[in-house]
């Protein structure tokens, strides 16, 4: 089965009704081993019992930049294929990144609290990744700005496309602008190489995460499929009922 | 070439007479540099230390409201159906149209900067400075803008979203124009490092911008 054989939304959809028990089921089981690993591995020498917080925070600031990615390519699919599910994966895809990035967030700075002394600090990474939420909600806002999901659609994936460039220009400005102006003042424990106690749970994390990921944007993109039938539904209803004579 | 001169001319001469509007955001930036002081008071001192950041962010403001018109005012009376219809490439219409709109709009902004460097402070070097690098860095904001402007065009909607969309964009343009506005005032780093990266990301967004604002108005105006 190719990709050209799930514009056919009826197609996509008994495939997803299919894998998506499979797929729920591999994540929760996938997630349960990750947190007991996680739970079980030794406390840091320096950091204590916070380091668990790892095994949360980076799966989710990788998901972050990931679900772009895979916006990106469905504004390809819209843009140059004009695969029709493209959009659908595009729009699914917005608030589950968004959501991902808010944790990544909220992780780091709950992380950066009792290793820093302060929830917020104005580091390369956490102002690049709020950046990065920033452009989420943007983007969310025009796929709400707008009524007629086609049109949503390809201004989306125009947004999304420029966002894929500009996002590693901001990233790489944000890092110099932080050297410049507070050197060296944070250093991130995460630089030396992790011990194979830390990332063995970390790796299950990451794909527990990411299964996590499938999962929920397969069920999205279900909904949005449906929702977009039942509008148009509701639509041929309201056609029939002006057409009849009063 | 004759087509795309008498667009600019057309384009500047709409936004330099009544009804167009273009230096209202010379008037904004003004404004805007006025209020500072009231926010963090009279203290000549401090607003000498925040002074490039102060007229970079006016400037950033100003030339984010007066984006929404770039495209606007042609799709109000018809005239951009037509030039998506023309026989000129859209991608090279679209860099006419911005390079218009920054010598209507974007120009004043930088002429203005002495004048405003002296309500804050600044002396001559770091007045020469900020102008310059508005100077090199203002385009990238227009030719970043006007994507933004493209698609709230097609969209029909303006304002508040265009905002959204377009400031996270302009992030490291202002990190770099005001980096070599206070390279050259303070030092430690040398002017030259961030002020080639500010024309660098200037040359990017001439390439992105026409692109992606006459893709998203090609897919958009149908």
């Amino acid at each position: 089965m190719t990709l050209i054989d799930l514009a056919n939304p009826t197609r996509f959809l008994s495939l997803t009704t299919r894998l998506l028990p499979w797929l729920a089921a591999a994540t929760a089981i996938l997630l349960l081993i990750g947190l007991y690993q996680s739970a079980m591995a030794p406390d840091d020498y320096q950091q204590g019992a916070t380091v668990k917080i790892m095994f949360i925070h980076v799966p989710n600031a990788w998901l972050s930049m990931f679900v772009w990615g895979v916006m990106s390519l469905s504004a390809l699919g819209t843009l140059v294929w004009r695969h029709p599910l493209a959009d659908v994966a595009a729009k699914a895809a917005a608030p589950i990144g968004a959501a991902f990035t808010f944790l990544a967030l909220v992780t780091g700075s709950l992380w950066g609290r009792p290793m820093w002394g302060t929830y917020w600090e104005w580091d390369a990474r956490l102002t690049s990744v709020l950046i990065l939420f920033l452009m989420y909600l943007g983007l969310i806002a025009l796929w709400r700005a707008v009524e007629d999901p086609s049109r949503a659609a390809r201004a989306a994936a125009i947004l999304t496309l420029v966002g894929a460039i500009n996002l590693p220009i901001i990233k790489f400005s944000v890092d110099w602008w932080n050297t410049l102006h507070q050197p060296a003042s944070v250093m991130r424990v995460g630089g030396s190489t992790l011990d194979r106690a830390f990332l063995i749970p970390l790796l299950v994390m990451a794909v527990a995460f990411s299964l996590l990921f499938i999962t929920l944007h397969l069920a999205a993109m279900r909904n949005e499929i449906l929702r977009r039938r039942v509008r148009a539904l509701q639509m041929m209803q309201v056609a029939q009922a002006s057409q009849r004579p009063a | 070439m004759t087509a795309l001169a008498a667009l600019i001319r057309r384009d500047i001469r709409i936004a330099l007479r009544v009804g167009g509007g273009a230096l209202i955001g010379v008037l904004f930036f003004l404004t805007v540099v006025v209020l500072m002081p009231f926010a963090v008071g009279p203290d000549l001192a401090l607003l000498t230390r925040l002074g490039p950041a102060i007229l970079w962010l006016g400037a950033l403001l100003a030339s984010l409201l007066t984006l929404d018109r770039l495209f606007m005012a042609d799709h109000e009376d018809g005239s951009l159906d037509l030039i998506v219809m023309s026989r000129t490439p859209l991608e090279l219409t679209c860099a006419a149209k911005a390079l218009a709109h920054w010598l209507a709009a974007g120009l004043p902004l930088v002429i203005a900067t002495p004048v405003l460097g002296l309500l804050l402070n600044l002396d001559a070097t770091a007045t020469s400075a900020v102008a310059l690098t508005l100077f090199v860095g203002t385009p990238a904001l227009t030719f970043t803008g006007m994507i933004g402007a493209a698609l709230a065009v097609t969209l029909h909607r303006g304002g508040l979203l265009l905002a959204v969309l377009v400031l996270p964009l302009s992030i490291p343009v202002l990190i770099f124009g005001v980096a070599a506005s206070e390279a050259a005032i303070t030092g430690p780093l040398t002017f030259g490092a961030p002020f080639s990266i500010l024309c660098a990301l200037s040359l990017i967004s001439f390439v992105v911008g026409p692109f992606a604002a006459a893709a998203s108005l090609r897919q958009g105006l149908d």
